[in-house]
This record gives structure tokens, C-alpha cells and sequence, in this order.
């Protein structure tokens, strides 16, 4: 095949398809263990400094807040990111100093409710480095192809762009239409965290509502923690077997985790806390503010039980239950203020 | 019709005026997702959402404030995933997709990555997202910017997204699926399309109001100003659907 144009980004993650056969024989059991463990233990296995991890979820949206929240209590650093639409996941991680270098699709802001002023001083300052440019399609087809067992996935897209430029897909002709067409490589991240709705206690996990790009990442991934509102019995899931995205031997670690995707929304379950990310942005306007709100809610909580009271416990969980339920109280909404 | 709208009703019925109905529409937050609504409850019952994290079709009592929440697949047609997503806007199924940018150059290439240098950059923007991926592959993108001397330039700073690249033909050299790219840009001042020829862009609505000096005095390029016609005034049935069903709370007004 024709290699017409090549990005200069860096490849990360890529690995050949055979030494991922043999990782995920040698390494990746089949049996029907136990693998509840809690947050503490799954980050102290499965990440270490220096892996690349990708976070499952939208941003703000079904997001593993309690593995986050430890990676940072145990000053995991050196991290690499794979910024696929990562928002509040992507910002605190930053913000703390465990991550340094990112293949950003989509990082350093939140959406609609503006830029993140941790993640861009990180940027703009050179503590973090963009190591590769990407796309949301580029990214979720790195994982996809990861998850095939191939090298690459063709997309028609980035070429023509510095997106391209600075990416790590090739430019290639296409043996059949003899057009150009780009080739995206395959992602395999150390480690994979993802928020499910329901799991059971070896990893088949379901998630409501969409599924973003989690099933590919889940089959890419070379270890996932899968964290879960709830751990129910595996005949309540075998029931709907079509409704289990991510089957069991692809999952390393399973965490019951409800509330976990706080301060983001659980699709059908709790919305965004509005008040908790406003406060967010506020204090990472400052290093002294990211310390401050790391001794509020992460370093100096315990664990995500402790966390979950301090940011208002049961009265203001079930608020946002109800906000996501379209019963709105009337003043103090999301959607009640002049944000935007 | 009425005078009494805000700037952003004002971009919101000009941009719904430009969805055609039985289509299908790629958006993000903000005046995009509303426009879409409008064009929904007005000229075209028939057009339909989707959002690129796997949203399809929702049909929600609010308004989402994420492209991935709840409000983007409520009683919706899928809650599917992006890979189905894309794959779809790939083989041909997105008429439409809106684009928002820092810089626009005249060809309509977007810069959503950064200001300055790439490697040590002034301003670090989100970068790409599903940006790219939309201008590539959705048969028609709308992009909606402030239009000022740095926004419109002749050298963008990066190239995030592309628009016609260097010009005519230029999209189908890089590999680029055939008979797409931008069709509309619509700033504060007006709504530009790109000449058939050049591909360079041309004023083809001026807002109420606004001079036909102020196009060019607003742009670090030249922008043809030839035969152009008046951006319709929001209706009064526009602006009731927009305040009292659409954003009753106001969210982006």
C-alpha cells in the first residue's frame, strides 16, 4: 500500500496485533472469579505512573469518579491521556499533576459551560504536553480497531487538516478506489475506567442509555476497571443478555460504586451537580484553589462514601435524582441560572 | 413580525431556516440544538437530531446541556453509541452539521485547536472533538461564529477542520467523500455562502439593520459582496415557540 502523507503526532498505545493476542491469552483470565474489589485496590493493581489511560463515559456524563479520585489520593503521576471527549474526568486528573502528556480529541474545557482554567494554564505553561492531535472519530476508531485485533481502521476523515498533521493516522492510497484515505492505528490503553449501570461480580456489565464508545474501549483496553451504580446477581443479567455491552473476560476489576459518576450526570439515575462544577471551575482558577478543593474532596476524604457527604449527602443526591427525572425544583436548577 | 429579539433568536430562526425537512442534523449545544427544534416545530416536523456521542432522534421536555446527556437520546429513536454514529454520518446519512470555530478562513477552514503556536500555544482550545469528523463527512456543514478581524483571517492559525482546503477540487484531492464541505457561515452581521467557482466566500443574507460596509470592515479577507438579499425579521410565532415551548428557562438567549 501507498503511503501518500504521514502525521508527525506521537503513537501511543499502538502495539502489534500479535503481542496483543498473546497479552490477552497469557494475561487475561476467563475464569468466573470474584472481582469485587474496592477503588483503593483496583488502582493499586492495575494502574502504575507512566500507563496511558483512557476514561470511559462523556465527559461529564457517566464518568468513574471514585477511580479518579484515588489514581489522585495515590499520587499516580507521569499518566498518559487519551483525551476522547474527556471534560471534568480529563480536568481533575490534570489539575492534580497525575497526568503529563495527552492525544487530545477533546480536552481542556467543559463543554458548554466553558474553558477549564486547570487544563489550559497546564497546556498553555508546558507542564502538560499535547503529544498528538486527534479526532472524536480517529479516537473511538483507534479503540475500535484495537478491539478487532487489526493494526488500523480507514476513515474518511482528517486528511487535508493540521488535525492530521499533528495526529498519528497515516494518509494512504486505497487499493480499490485508488483514492487517498486515511488509516487510523489501533489503541490499546494500560488501562481502561469505565462507569457501568449495573455489573455483576465478574464484570458483565450493562450500561443505559448510550454507550458512547465504552464497548470498543472495554475490548481494547489491556486492563479495565470497571466501577458499577450497582452489583446485581449475573441471572438478573442473563436474562437480557442483549443488554450486556461489555462481557465479563474483558473486565480486570469490578467496583460497586453508586453515585459514582458525581459530580456528572448517570443517564436515567442523577444529573449534573451544577453547583459542585461551578465550584470547580471557580477554585481551579488558582493552583491554591485546585489544593483547596483537592483537601476538601478528594486527599482529605477517605473514600468516595466520605466524598459523597461532603458534597451534601443523601438531601442533595436526592435532589439531583429528581432533577434528572424532568421534577425540577423551582429555583437552583441546572438550567434555572443565567450560565451560558 | 417583530422587533423586539435578541441577536441570538435572531441567528436561531435564520440557521432553522436553512434545515430542510425529512433531514437529518448533526448538533452540539447552544443556538444549533435550538435551531433544529425551531425547524422541527415550523417548516420541518420531519428533520432529526443526532448527536455524535450516540443520541438519536430524542424528543426530551428540556434542553441538554451536554452532547452526551439524557436529553440527547430521551424518548428518543436509539440510544446508540459514536462508532454508530459516525459510521452513519460516513456512508451518508448526515444532511447537516453545525460547526462552531475560533478562526474561519475564506474557504472555510475552522480552527478549534489553538491560538499561537501549536507546541506552545497562546490560547489551548478543546481542539478537534467531533469537529473534524463532521466538516469531513456530513453532506453539508453550517458553521455559526463571531465574525470579527480575528476570527475571519486570511492564515488561520491551525487548521482543526476542513473547509474547501485550498480551494476548488481541493477536498476530493485529500480523499474527502465528494460533494460536501461548508454551505453557510452565519455571523452577528449576516450568513455567507461559497462561490460555486472560487469557493471563496460570498455575503448572501445581511441581518436587519447591519451596513454592507460592515462586512468587510469585520474580516482580515475580502468577502464578495455582490447580489444578496435581507435576512427575514423572526416571526412573532417564531419567537413564542422559541421563549414559551422551546427554552422556556432561557438557557441560550
Amino acid at each position: 500500500m501507498n503511503v501518500l502523507e504521514e502525521g508527525d503526532g506521537e503513537l501511543v498505545g499502538w502495539e502489534h496485533p500479535d503481542e496483543i493476542r498473546r497479552w490477552n491469552r497469557e494475561e487475561r483470565s476467563r475464569a468466573f472469579d470474584d472481582k469485587r474489589v474496592s477503588a483503593t485496590e483496583a488502582v493499586e493493581r492495575y494502574v502504575d505512573d507512566g500507563d496511558l489511560i483512557a476514561s470511559g463515559g462523556f465527559g461529564h456524563v457517566r464518568i468513574s469518579t471514585p477511580i479518579l479520585h484515588e489514581i489522585v489520593r495515590q499520587g499516580i503521576s507521569d499518566l498518559t491521556l487519551s483525551g476522547k471527549t474527556t471534560v471534568f474526568d480529563a480536568d481533575l486528573l490534570i489539575a492534580a499533576g497525575a497526568v503529563s502528556r495527552v492525544e487530545a480529541a477533546y480536552c481542556f474545557a467543559h463543554e458548554t459551560r466553558g474553558l477549564a482554567p486547570a487544563g489550559r494554564r497546564k497546556v498553555e505553561n508546558g507542564e502538560v504536553e499535547v503529544v498528538a492531535e486527534a479526532s472524536n472519530a480517529m479516537l473511538q476508531w483507534r479503540f475500535l480497531a484495537g478491539k478487532m485485533g487489526v493494526p488500523f481502521v480507514p476513515a474518511r476523515i482528517l486528511s487535508g487538516t493540521d488535525t492530521f498533521e499533528k495526529s498519528s493516522a497515516k494518509v494512504v492510497e486505497d487499493p480499490w478506489s485508488g483514492d487517498p484515505i486515511a488509516l487510523v492505528p489501533a489503541c490499546h490503553p494500560d488501562v481502561a475506567v469505565i462507569h457501568a449501570t449495573k455489573a455483576d461480580k465478574y464484570g458483565n456489565a450493562v450500561i443505559d442509555g448510550i454507550s458512547v464508545e465504552d464497548p470498543e474501549l472495554a475490548g481494547a483496553a489491556k486492563r479495565v476497571i470497571l466501577t458499577a451504580e450497582e452489583i446485581v446477581d449475573s441471572d438478573e443479567l442473563r436474562a437480557r443478555p442483549k443488554e450486556i455491552e461489555i462481557p465479563y473476560f474483558l473486565v480486570d476489576a469490578v467496583v460497586e460504586a453508586p453515585y459514582g459518576s458525581h459530580p456528572g450526570e448517570m443517564p436515567y439515575q442523577y444529573y449534573f451537580d451544577e453547583a459542585h462544577l461551578e465550584e470547580w471551575m471557580e477554585l481551579t482558577e488558582t493552583e491554591e484553589g485546585v489544593e483547596e478543593y483537592l483537601e476538601r474532596y478528594v486527599t482529605g476524604t477517605e473514600d468516595f462514601e466520605e466524598y459523597l457527604e461532603a458534597v451534601g449527602g443523601p438531601d442533595r443526591l436526592a435532589e439531583l435524582e429528581a432533577i434528572e427525572n424532568y421534577d425540577r425544583p423551582d429555583e437552583g436548577g441546572p438550567n434555572g441560572g443565567d450560565r451560558v | 413580525m417583530s422587533d423586539d429579539y435578541t441577536p441570538t433568536e435572531l441567528l436561531t430562526t435564520v440557521a432553522a431556516s436553512l434545515i430542510e425537512d425529512e433531514s437529518t442534523v448533526i448538533v452540539g449545544t447552544g443556538m444549533p440544538m435550538l435551531a433544529a427544534m425551531l425547524a422541527q416545530k415550523t417548516h420541518a416536523p420531519d428533520a432529526t437530531m443526532i448527536y455524535e456521542a450516540g443520541g438519536i432522534g430524542p424528543d426530551a421536555p428540556e434542553l441538554p446541556i451536554s452532547v452526551g446527556d439524557e436529553r440527547t437520546f430521551h424518548h428518543g429513536i436509539q440510544a446508540a453509541g459514536m462508532h454508530d454514529v459516525m459510521s452513519h454520518m460516513q456512508a451518508g446519512f448526515v444532511d447537516y452539521g453545525f460547526l462552531g470555530a475560533a478562526q474561519i478562513d475564506q474557504y472555510g477552514n475552522l480552527n478549534s485547536t489553538v491560538i499561537g503556536d501549536w507546541e506552545q500555544p497562546t490560547v489551548r482550545f478543546p481542539g478537534s472533538g467531533g469537529a473534524n469528523d463532521i466538516g469531513s463527512l456530513a453532506h453539508e456543514t453550517i458553521v455559526a461564529m463571531r465574525q470579527d478581524e480575528s476570527s475571519f483571517v486570511e492564515e488561520l492559525d491551525f487548521r482543526t477542520t476542513p473547509g474547501y482546503l485550498e480551494g476548488p477540487g481541493s477536498r476530493a484531492d485529500a480523499g474527502l467523500p465528494r460533494e460536501t464541505g461548508p454551505s453557510y457561515v452565519i455571523t452577528q452581521y449576516g450568513v455567507y455562502g461559497f462561490d460555486e467557482e472560487s469557493r471563496e466566500m460570498k455575503l448572501e443574507f445581511l441581518h436587519p439593520g447591519i451596513e454592507e460596509d460592515t462586512v468587510n470592515e469585520h474580516s482580515s479577507f475580502e468577502i464578495d459582496v455582490g447580489e444578496y438579499e435581507r435576512s427575514p425579521e423572526p416571526t412573532d410565532e417564531q419567537l413564542r415557540l422559541l421563549r414559551e415551548e422551546i427554552d422556556p428557562r432561557g438557557i441560550i438567549r
